[in-house]
């Protein structure tokens, strides 16, 4: 039964999911095994989305099925789900750019392939930066922008990391609208990454999990 | 003319467009010099998008936005609020870059700041308002603006929607626009139609649509003289109307990204009889906006069916179908549509292409050029691809071979403009310059 819960999510059958979760539920079910299910048909959809068949309706869909399972669930929760993690990665839109499709997709593809990912959103200020990797200690960072002022601010971002002296110990990736390998050279960044699969490559390669 | 306009032909409209381009009425050249350039160059234009040889390949500087701004040693934030900076530093640009351009692009694109404030829009945040005061454009705020369980309503009084639902949202000035009653049905003894008008937050609301209004004609007035300025110097505009993809209607303006790709799952219909119902109201205003003597072409933005987006099947499911209506009502009246393909279209080629010759036009941004001139260069002229980030950050000289690359692929026969990928908004002027070098020196045909 599991197996096919993790193919109906998978293949975002959204009646058919969301009524076994409500079964799953009411026989008394670990809400942790339907959590953990969850998770797997997610993983699909991420697979699936790296391989040309899913496109973003159906990461966004996949998303919204999720979040009503997740409610769902919630309420016979006992402990918060704790799931073992690769690594630690901040991702952020920089500042004077408020887009964030992209950088919710990348956020999407990292979750589903095991990083514990750290979103502060969009128009992101420098020194947010910063501070979140200072306080997570992430070995890796994700700057996201889609218009061209975003060069600066990405070139900006690099260099207050280090100044603030943790550069060394940390991989930075950009990606999204303008950008490319010339913006990367240009900010100082280690790598550009032209979609979200990319930035999972990168992540898994910087931290030795490839 | 003859015969009345609807009797015409697409072919005939669109000859007498172009021929109307060429010698705009009303327009009187202050030398015989300034008229023999702009003519040299609407003929250039003309034939790459007939996909005809011109005397060389034409050239948009990638300015179609706040550069003039930046060149002039201002932001955004300036030539939003103040127009008399505004046309200074358009002025200087075309006074500057006289000697390279073939079109010139007043700033049209600079939206008045106060305009916008007056009617405390909020769809989009610009410098100053919203974000910081030093970025060099405005940006689309994502959001949900119409209600997935609004479809009927947008479709059934479009009108009555934009003016009683989604004017209030959208606009803070607004929001008591919701008690209006709805003008669709209307009262014979109109009495109780007038009552909201009385209110004071209603009042308050058209007070502020008659202060944007004053402000936007202040505004149209300086951006009417730049325009006539680049005109008489011999610099014919290349945008005469803007219109968008009815799926990114759908998506930009009233459902959000989030919002119109769930309803392809949830409620397709639905979507694609609003999109239907946009349509004509797209293809009218569209239509509307090409004035007899300006450039007879419409520029549309294309957003949400890029590679990468969706997948072939949504695409021709979902975006196509009302985005090729568009197109084919545009080519009827003898408008050249110019598809500003954001992103890249690579996976697309095998069908959009298949128009009249020389009758539609595809802009490309990051789109593999090579593989679009072989799939569609016979039949659609191609722009564009200069990438910004080369532009802002490259050199000259690397702009400069870019260039010469691209119009050894693209120019082949004509039906090629060179053009940025997208605009740029600051990087160093001589990398402007080598572009347009670059279309004098490489694209000369023999």
């Amino acid at each position: 039964m599991s197996g096919d819960y993790v193919n109906l999510l998978a293949d975002l059958k959204e009646d058919e999911v969301l009524k076994l979760t409500k079964e799953r539920i009411d026989s008394g079910e670990d809400p942790m095994k339907i959590l953990e299910d969850s998770r797997k048909g997610m993983g699909i959809v991420g697979k699936r989305f790296a391989d040309g068949e899913y496109f973003l309706p159906e990461l966004v869909f996949s998303g919204e099925l999720l979040k009503q399972i997740t409610e769902l669930v919630k309420p016979h929760l006992k402990q918060e789900a704790e799931t073992k993690r690769l690594g630690k990665v901040v991702i952020g839109t920089v500042a004077g750019d408020i887009h964030d499709i992209g950088l919710n997709i990348v956020d999407f593809m990292l979750d589903v392939n095991g990083f514990e990912v750290t979103n502060l959103g969009v128009d992101v200020p420098v020194e947010k930066f910063v501070q979140a990797v200072k306080d997570t200690k992430a070995p890796i960072l994700g700057l996201s922008g889609f218009l061209t002022p975003a060069f600066d601010a990405m070139k900006e971002t690099v260099e207050a990391v280090e100044k603030a002296g943790m550069r060394k110990d940390l991989k930075i990736m950009i990606g999204g609208g303008q950008m490319d390998n010339e913006v990367c050279k240009y900010a100082k960044a280690d790598a550009f990454g032209k979609d979200a699969m990319a930035a999972v490559a990168l992540a898994k390669k910087w931290i030795g999990a490839s | 003319m003859a015969r009345e306009w609807t009797e015409l032909s697409p072919e005939e409209k669109r000859e007498e467009r172009f021929k109307q381009w060429l010698s705009p009425p009303g327009v009187s050249f202050p030398t015989p010099q300034a008229e023999k350039a702009y003519k040299e160059r609407v003929t250039r234009f003309t034939r790459a998008f007939k996909l005809q040889k011109p005397d060389r390949v034409p050239v948009i500087p990638p300015a179609m936005q706040s550069y003039p701004a930046y060149y002039a040693g201002m932001d955004m934030n300036t030539v939003m609020y103040d127009y008399d900076k505004m046309k200074s530093a358009w002025l200087k640009f075309l006074k500057d870059f006289e000697q390279d351009m073939d079109t010139f692009v007043p700033p049209v694109m600079i939206p008045p700041g106060r305009a916008l404030e007056a009617v405390d829009y909020k769809l989009y945040k610009w410098p100053g308002h919203g974000i910081s005061t030093s970025v060099t454009s405005y940006q689309c705020v994502e959001g949900e603006y119409m209600k997935a369980d609004e479809y009927d309503a947008l479709i059934n009084d479009p009108s009555n929607y934009w003016l009683r639902t989604y004017m209030p949202r959208v606009f803070g000035a607004f929001k008591a626009f919701n008690t209006l009653p709805p003008w669709t049905s209307f009262e014979e003894i109109a009495i109780q139609n007038f009552v909201p008008f009385g209110m004071p937050d209603v009042q308050a609301g058209f007070e502020a649509m008659l202060e944007a209004g004053r402000e936007s004609l202040r505004w149209l007035s300086v951006v009417g003289e730049v325009a006539m300025a680049a005109t008489a110097a011999g610099f014919p505009g290349i945008m005469t109307g803007l219109a968008k993809a009815p799926f990114d209607t759908i998506g930009d303006t009233l459902r959000g990204t989030q919002g119109v790709f769930m309803d392809m799952f949830q409620r397709p219909e639905k979507l694609q009889a609003a999109m239907e119902r946009i349509l004509p109201l797209t293809i009218n205003s569209a239509v509307s906006a090409v004035t007899l003597g300006g450039a007879p072409v419409v520029m549309m933005p294309l957003h949400k069916g890029a590679d990468g987006f969706m997948s072939m099947k949504q695409y021709e499911t979902f975006y196509w179908p009302t985005l090729k209506k568009v197109i084919l009502a545009l080519v009827n009246e003898g408008i050249i549509p110019v598809l500003f393909a954001e992103g890249s279209y690579n996976t697309r080629l095998d069908i959009i292409g298949d128009f009249p010759k020389g009758t539609v036009a595809w802009y490309f941004d990051r789109t593999d050029m090579a593989k679009a001139k072989e799939k569609i260069g016979d039949r659609c002229c191609l722009l564009g691809n200069v990438p910004t980030s080369l532009l802002m950050t490259g050199t000259s000289k690397e702009v400069k071979e870019h260039c010469r690359k691209l119009i050894e692929v693209c120019g082949k026969g004509g039906g090629y403009v060179l053009a940025g990928g997208a605009s740029i908004d600051e990087g160093p002027a001589e990398n402007v310059r080598a572009m347009m070098a670059a279309a004098k020196e490489y694209g000369v045909y023999k």
